[in-house]
């Protein structure tokens, strides 16, 4: 009883925080403090996602606000002092906004009672997968088109990048984003090494708890960044043909065993009886290098010229 | 589904053998090839015989073709399903796409690491993404699976305006992907209130469960408005003139011909096979409406361009606007396939992709012969191009409404619906927006058909260059033959959705 009193307080706390959050980010004048407020929000919607049983979602929105918010703080440093919308601009679109805020609200409140949810059958297939976590077999079995998919859009998307370079530069390096001082070079020799046990340990226990492939990449990239920033390992040539080897390691690999498997069991990324666990870690393990990669060499930017020593 | 899952791992090939080929543009080294156009036309190749063999199988078996991916049955698991439409959009798709990489050869024809190998790479490396993501809206069954298509398709897209690299194609690249973006999140919000309201995502599924109520209604209608900005629907077209005109010839045809039309044809799929019936006529009204102004004001800014390619691009904006009328020609409580309404749709919709294709690739040639695209200084282009003058003039054809064209029964077909069924203001803005796009093309024709005044510059173009040009057109041209009523083709598959 006491138990529930004391989450419930603690769930009040974390909406009102959250919507507090929510409202300085809106209302703020400068676009660094608004940049600062959102990547609050987002590490208090990761803890409410906590609250509500959906640890992978979490881990997700953590990763994604860790790799997020760099470049927003970047591009805020850009955005000069714009003029606001007329009023009459602001307030139709503040009217929109409720509108679709009120709406959704409604919906969620009347939402059918249980809901509709396909949980039960993810779960039933856990046994012959060999899984214990319904999200991988989300991810990497019944939807698993779905993730190949999504890893050819962060492909095109790093394509789309490179493709801003100047003709005479794009299979260069990036510019280095090095900005070397003491504490910096401390952190990138102390950070890594644990950083990568830590990935390794999400994506290993990705198949039986929450974590998996796309945590461990975030945590992999950032650890590459941080290298970078202190001035440690220089970004890497983008023309070089092991480095583009190493991003469609992923989806290569991925897709490679879908194929097989029109051979064997017969269909398209469907895995072999007692294979599956050991293709999905292979899949898992590719995928991670590659989008890791692929994560730090957006961070990167286009290839440009070499600085002139 | 018996006789039909023979070929149906030819549906995941459509859509994964476009992604081998990118894939494999990054590992040239590796495999020993040296420029990326050769394994783009490869993969194009056998890309046009899958096409191909699913139509034949659709033409032959009569039924849809169904593949059960993985083995994980819906609404668990993912479907791919092919049915006379779909069967239709992907020939139409590989059409312009094969002769869109014809065109685009020898402009993109050098190795990686040589001058304009960075254009060349990601060109062929983007249209490859487009291709397969272009596939999967025609062939998804799911909603979230149709949304990973939205997604491939922006990010394959978007960067295509910007290849020139020139400041304000960057821009308008920005603009289209933040309208992109806003569109994909509205669609993915709707998608999760219908996951909420019904546990399943299975278009299948959903169009027996489906039910009228306010959170149905309210999902579909934050989907379909997300898609509308995709699909540069009035008044959310703002994004799409400088980002078509920016993109190089190439590029703009896809645009133009093929991406725009995905959204719309996920809208189809919203209103006509999830929705549960019958559709409210208010909405229809509201669709039609906007339809309406884009065929009014979009052709009359058409008028007013300088630029020949701006010009097309607003010319695409107003040939979007006949689609949307469909949703008010097509009584309720009847098969939609049977209609005309539907059917002069759908001809709509693959007369202009084929036409549109043909006018841009036609300006691109013209604006290398001249070395610019000023509608006003065109004088000349008629001797120095004249395949791709002539190419433009049948394209026009179709987009005017005259016959011989795709695009004459298209707009006689909508005419008639919109007759039939009493809607006289859809009847009349279907005519001015004839009257319009004959205005328009014909000012560009009588331009480029004069003689120059004083002696021109010119740069010679390879005449083989213009013949994808004229194929597209004369494709336009000849779908004026079908017969005035609604296709079988077209209704293979659909009545038996579930």
């Amino acid at each position: 009883m006491r138990a529930g009193m004391m989450n419930a307080s603690l769930d009040a706390v974390l909406v009102v925080t959250l919507l507090a959050v929510a409202l300085f980010s809106v209302l703020a004048r400068q676009a660094r403090a608004a940049v600062i407020g959102f990547i609050a929000f987002g590490l208090l919607l990761a803890l409410a996602w906590v609250r509500l049983g959906a640890v992978d979602v979490a881990l997700t929105e953590a990763a994604i606000g860790a790799l997020t918010a760099p470049l927003l703080l970047g591009a805020s440093a850009f955005a000069g002092t714009e003029k606001p919308a007329s009023p009459p601009l602001r307030l139709a679109l503040a009217a929109l906004c409720a509108l679709i805020a009120g709406t959704l609200a409604v919906i969620v409140l009347a939402a059918p009672e249980p809901a509709p949810s396909l949980a039960m059958q993810a779960v039933a297939p856990l046994g012959a997968l060999d899984l214990g976590n319904a999200v991988t077999a989300v991810l990497l079995a019944y939807r698993a088109l779905d993730t190949l998919l999504e890893t050819v859009v962060v492909l095109l998307a790093l394509i789309g990048i490179w493709s801003l370079a100047h003709d005479e530069n794009w299979r260069d390096a990036p510019a280095s984003p090095a900005a070397p001082s003491p504490p910096l070079d401390l952190l990138a020799r102390v950070l890594p090494p644990v950083g990568l046990v830590v990935a390794m340990h999400l994506l290993w226990v990705g198949a039986d708890a929450p974590g998996g492939k796309f945590q461990a990449a975030t945590l992999i990239a950032a650890m590459g960044l941080l290298l970078m920033m202190a001035g440690l390992t220089p970004p890497p040539a983008l023309g070089d043909a092991r480095l583009r080897a190493l991003v469609v390691a992923g989806p290569a690999v991925f897709l490679a065993i879908g194929l097989a498997g029109f051979l064997f069991p017969g269909s398209f990324l469907a895995y072999p009886d007692g294979w599956a666990k050991p293709l999905i870690i292979v899949i898992e393990m590719a995928l991670t290098v590659s989008i890791a990669l692929m994560l730090l060499l957006m961070l990167l930017g286009p290839g440009a010229r070499k600085p002139s020593a | 589904m018996g006789m039909a899952t023979t070929t149906g791992p030819l549906l995941v090939l459509a859509v994964v053998v476009p992604v081998i080929g990118m894939l494999a543009l990054l590992v040239m080294p590796f495999l020993g090839i040296r420029r990326p156009a050769t394994v783009a036309l490869a993969v194009v190749a056998v890309g046009v015989a899958i096409a191909s063999a699913i139509g034949i199988d659709l033409v032959r078996s009569k039924e849809a073709i169904v593949y059960v991916v993985g083995g994980w049955a819906p609404p668990l698991g993912l479907q791919l399903r092919a049915d006379g439409l779909s069967g239709v959009m992907m020939a139409m798709a590989a059409l312009v796409i094969a002769a869109v990489a014809l065109y685009a050869r020898p402009q993109f024809d050098m190795a990686e690491d040589a001058p304009g190998g960075r254009r060349a790479f990601a060109f062929w490396s983007l249209l490859m993404g487009l291709w397969s993501a272009l596939n999967l809206v025609f062939l998804g069954e799911d909603l979230f699976n149709l949304f990973v298509a939205l997604e491939l398709l922006t990010f394959a897209a978007v960067p295509l305006v910007c290849l020139d690299g020139k400041a304000e194609t960057i821009e308008a690249a920005l603009r289209y992907l933040v309208f992109a973006l806003i569109g994909s999140a509205l669609y993915l919000l709707g998608t999760a209130i219908l996951y909420g309201q019904y546990g399943t995502l299975d278009i299948g599924t959903l169009h027996g469960r489906a039910s009228a109520n306010l959170a149905t209604h309210a999902a579909i209608a934050l989907m379909i408005g997300g898609l509308m900005a995709k699909a540069a629907l009035f008044p959310l077209h703002l994004w799409l003139p400088p980002a078509h005109a920016g993109a190089p010839a190439p590029a703009s045809a896809v645009l133009s011909a093929l991406v725009v039309k995905a959204p719309f044809f996920i809208i189809l799929r919203l209103w006509f096979d999830v929705l549960p019936e019958p559709p409210s006529e208010a909405a229809a009204r509201v669709l039609a409406l906007l339809g309406a102004a884009a065929i009014l004001v979009c052709s009359v800014v058409a008028l007013r361009q300088r630029r020949l390619k701006l010009m097309i691009a607003y010319s695409t904006v107003a040939q979007i606007g006949y689609l949307f009328l469909m949703f008010i020609l097509i009584e309720p409580g009847v098969a939609p396939w049977t209609t005309i309404g539907w059917t002069g749709g759908m001809l709509q919709l693959i007369s202009h992709a084929l036409a549109k294709a043909a006018m841009f690739l036609a300006a691109g040639l013209i604006a290398e012969a001249l070395g610019h695209d000023r509608i006003a200084d065109l004088a000349g282009a008629g001797r120095t191009v004249p395949v791709s003058v002539f190419a433009f003039g049948l394209a026009g054809l179709s987009l005017m409404g005259l016959p011989p064209s795709g695009g004459f029964i298209a707009k006689l077909l909508l005419l008639n619906a919109a007759i039939l069924s009493g809607a006289w203001w859809v009847a009349i803005v279907i005519s001015v927006g004839g009257l319009l796009a004959a205005a328009y093309v014909a000012r560009v024709l009588k331009r480029a058909m004069a003689a120059p005044a004083t002696a021109i510059e010119t740069r010679a173009v390879a005449r083989e260059r213009e013949w994808p040009a004229l194929g597209l057109a004369l494709c336009a041209v000849a779908l004026g033959f079908v017969p005035l009523q609604p296709l079988d083709m077209l209704a293979i598959g659909r009545g038996a959705l579930p």
